[in-house]
């Protein structure tokens, strides 16, 4: 019996120091190697929820395609936009949850995600009887022999964003790869010194004229680009047009310094909540009480520790924060619950020892059931959640979650092997520290 | 001893009471607002701002402005340095042009501290999930009750009244935020569902907590009057529920006190769940079984006459 205590306590301790270990050095990052992963509402950013028009889809290839290759095409843009840690999900058969954190201009990437960016080049027809002029795509021949459009596809993904020396104003460079080279040199063989359109999202963005016979490669110029428009249609270039065209349908926004305020609110908070808590325990249970504490500090530091080490999985909102003082009183809860049972086992005449067992075994099915029902609760928010794509319902089941498990574990083997431990050692033995101040005298054992 | 069981007329009124006045403010907030509920953009669709402004700016002015630019239907709400704006459903664009329409008509520098939108049709999903959670869990917490208990003779029983303990305490958070939203303004979102369906697994916890003493009881047959073992093992447990609950509540309402704004209303929720929880579980639960056991239905309507 012993010896079993203590090879627990070498395994408890032994976990501790692992935990310790992943969660330095505490720095501006917040704990650990890697650092927490803090949620939009407390690093700031935006959450963008994208519903795509599937009867718009290419009929060739099925929804799931479509979908994939449009957020393969949005990871692109993010990526070149240079956003850190994005989140690009889909939700359901039709939804494309993307996350920014510390995403300043938040206008600028909405622009930069949503829009299909389909260019096209089209070439003047005159109607011969209105004499009215209209644009229509510019068709050639392929290499395949087949007539073929000539749009964005056939780019190479490496347009540049360059300064036209002249006018001062940005343009976009860019190369056509074989096929499109092909096309583009029929198209302007026959529009020479005719003008030809430009065409993104069928707006039009230029008309220069045709100057002479291109193959390879050509720029886009506007007389109202910004740089940033430049930029941002140059990336969309490169990633290639959606395959189907976006909504936007659910969008939260969040400044950094909100968030900033709303960490140092809630750290002030659990801080006071914390002492508040170990006083209490302290004064009531004396040294059960104490022992609490201390495994309820364990308890802290394992579940810094599970943050750390899975922070790519488990992003820290303030949801998931109250998630965390919330299972820090259960995890008292348990504590209590067994203390509670052994006070009574104590005032009934029984051993130390004994009654600190009986506590244990008796507290552990109400202990069971009751955070059972609230794992109960936990998954059915996490479905809640992850239909509309709510961070901060999913960040406070998760938590909730995990901090229930590791509460049962800190009370039922934390708690049980010190308190085995000060009793095996003889060294406290006067009730009164355990908090029954008049135990009767002993039944007949 | 104390006697709850006793007095279990008393804590059925008053029960009655804040479940009554809950209804009674849903419906009179359904007259008078047309809406039980104040119902935050989560659940009706629509444009959510906080911005700051700089030099600030008089919320007349600011009204004044957004009906200008054809925001007749905005809500302006005065936080301690923000507003606080709700508008329809506006898109990325018209966002960008109203911010830069505002900042140039009212003289100020605007920064957006917070944005929300949420689409009409989307708002309808979350709202009709929202629900469907809330009753998968009470049914969810009804089977593993039953399933729990399953030894005990009519297992049922004991789920039902669980159950019951929970749709009471759902009923009286609910009023008591149509209160708020009916006097205060205060709107419930998706976060207002999550403290709910928090309350519900804390509130059963507690529950389970003295049926499972009850059980103990039972099976060591310390007394062969049901309402006698009832009673003794609310007071058994009645140190570990209110201990429980004072340490719980601790950390929560230093949260709702400190916490920030964001989650204030979120932890209010909590804070009320952990009280009422408690209360139901030691007043409510218990007694709520005996009168089942006894058939003494009359107990449930304490204002009724009571048979001679």
């Amino acid at each position: 019996m012993r010896r079993r205590t203590v090879y627990l306590l070498i395994f408890i301790l032994a976990l501790f120091g692992f935990a310790l270990w992943s969660i330095v050095p505490v720095n501006t990052k917040l704990l650990g190697p890697n650092g927490l992963r803090l949620g939009l509402d407390l690093k700031g950013g935006s959450q963008l929820l994208y519903e795509a028009d599937l009867s718009k889809k290419d009929p060739t290839i099925t929804d799931a395609e479509a979908m994939a290759s449009v957020i393969d095409k949005i990871q692109r843009r993010v990526d070149q936009y240079g956003a850190a840690e994005p989140v690009i999900q889909k939700l359901g058969t039709d939804r494309i949850l993307v996350q920014l954190p510390g995403v300043k201009n938040i206008d600028e990437a909405l622009k930069l995600i949503g829009q299909v960016a389909e260019l096209d080049f089209r070439e003047q027809k005159i109607d011969a009887s209105s004499g009215n002029t209209t644009w229509v795509i510019a068709k050639a021949v392929g290499s395949n022999g087949t007539e073929e459009e000539l749009t964005g596809k056939y780019l190479k993904p490496n347009a540049t964003v360059e300064l036209d020396p002249q006018k001062n104003k940005p343009v976009i460079a860019f190369e056509w790869n074989t096929e499109g080279a092909i096309l583009f040199k029929q198209i302007t063989t026959r529009n020479l010194n005719k003008p030809l359109g430009i065409f993104l999202d069928n707006e039009l963005i230029s008309a220069p004229t045709v100057q002479a016979v291109i193959e390879a490669e050509g720029v886009i110029t506007s007389e109202t680009w910004t740089l940033q428009e430049a930029k941002t249609l140059a990336i969309q270039l490169n990633s290639g047009a959606l395959d189907l065209p976006l909504t936007i349908i659910d969008q939260r926004d969040v400044d950094a310094s909100l968030g900033a305020d709303s960490v140092r609110q809630s750290i002030l908070a659990a801080a006071i909540g914390v002492i508040l808590l170990s006083l209490f325990m302290l004064l009531y249970y004396r040294l059960p009480g104490l022992i609490a504490c201390c495994s309820l500090g364990i308890y802290g530091v394992f579940l810094l520790a599970i943050f750390s080490l899975f922070s790519s999985h488990i992003t820290l909102t303030l949801p998931g924060f109250a998630g965390f003082i919330v299972s820090l009183g259960m995890a008292v809860d348990a504590n209590v619950l067994i203390f509670e049972r052994m006070k009574e086992e104590l005032r009934g005449g029984r051993s130390l020892a004994a009654a600190v067992e009986a506590g244990f075994n008796r507290a552990w099915p109400a202990i069971r059931d009751s955070n059972i029902t609230t794992f109960i609760a936990c998954i059915i928010l996490f479905w809640l959640g992850g239909t509309f794509g709510a961070f901060m319902v999913r960040g406070f089941a998760l938590i909730l979650s995990i901090g229930v498990a590791l509460s049962m574990f800190t009370a039922i083997v934390v708690t049980r092997t010190f308190l085995r431990l000060i009793i095996g050692s003889k060294a406290i033995t006067n009730p009164a520290a355990y908090g029954v101040t008049s135990v009767p005298a002993k039944r007949g054992t | 001893m104390i006697d709850f069981v006793g007095k279990k007329q008393w804590f059925f009124l008053i029960s009655w009471i804040l479940v009554i006045t809950g209804i009674a403010s849903l419906i009179i907030s359904q007259i008078q607002l047309g809406t039980p509920l104040r119902l935050g953009i989560d659940f009706t669709g629509g444009t959510s701002m906080m911005l700051h402004f700089n030099p600030q700016v008089e919320q007349e002015q600011l009204r004044q402005e957004l009906t200008n630019l054809g925001h007749p239907e905005a809500i302006i709400q005065r936080g301690e340095d923000d507003f606080l704006i709700r508008l329809r459903e506006i898109s990325p664009q018209e966002r960008e042009d109203l911010i830069k329409e505002l900042e140039v008509s009212l003289g100020s520098e605007i920064t957006v501290h917070e944005y929300d939108m949420v689409s009409g049709n989307i708002a309808t999903e979350t709202a009709r999930n929202a629900i469907i959670a809330v009753i998968i869990a009470a049914v969810a917490m009804l089977f593993y009750i039953v399933w729990a208990f399953r030894r005990m003779p009519k297992p049922f029983r004991w789920g039902t009244c669980a159950v019951i303990c929970l749709i009471h305490d759902v009923f009286i958070i609910v009023g008591i935020f149509s209160l708020l939203g009916w006097l205060g303004g205060v709107e419930i979102d998706a976060l207002f569902i999550t403290g709910l369906l928090a309350v519900v697994g804390y509130s059963i916890n507690n529950i389970v907590v003295v049926f499972d003493r009850i059980r103990e009881n039972i099976s060591r047959h310390i007394s062969s009057d049901f309402a006698v073992t009832v009673n003794s093992s609310i007071v058994e447990t009645l140190g570990r529920c209110l201990n429980t609950s004072l340490t719980t509540l601790f950390v929560i309402l230093a949260l709702f006190l400190f916490g920030g704004a964001t989650i204030h209303y979120f932890v209010l929720v909590l804070l009320l769940g952990v009280i009422i929880g408690t209360y139901d579980s030691i007043c409510v639960a218990g007694p709520l079984l005996v009168v089942w056991e006894k058939g003494e239905w009359s107990a449930l309507l304490p204002w009724a006459k009571r048979p001679a």
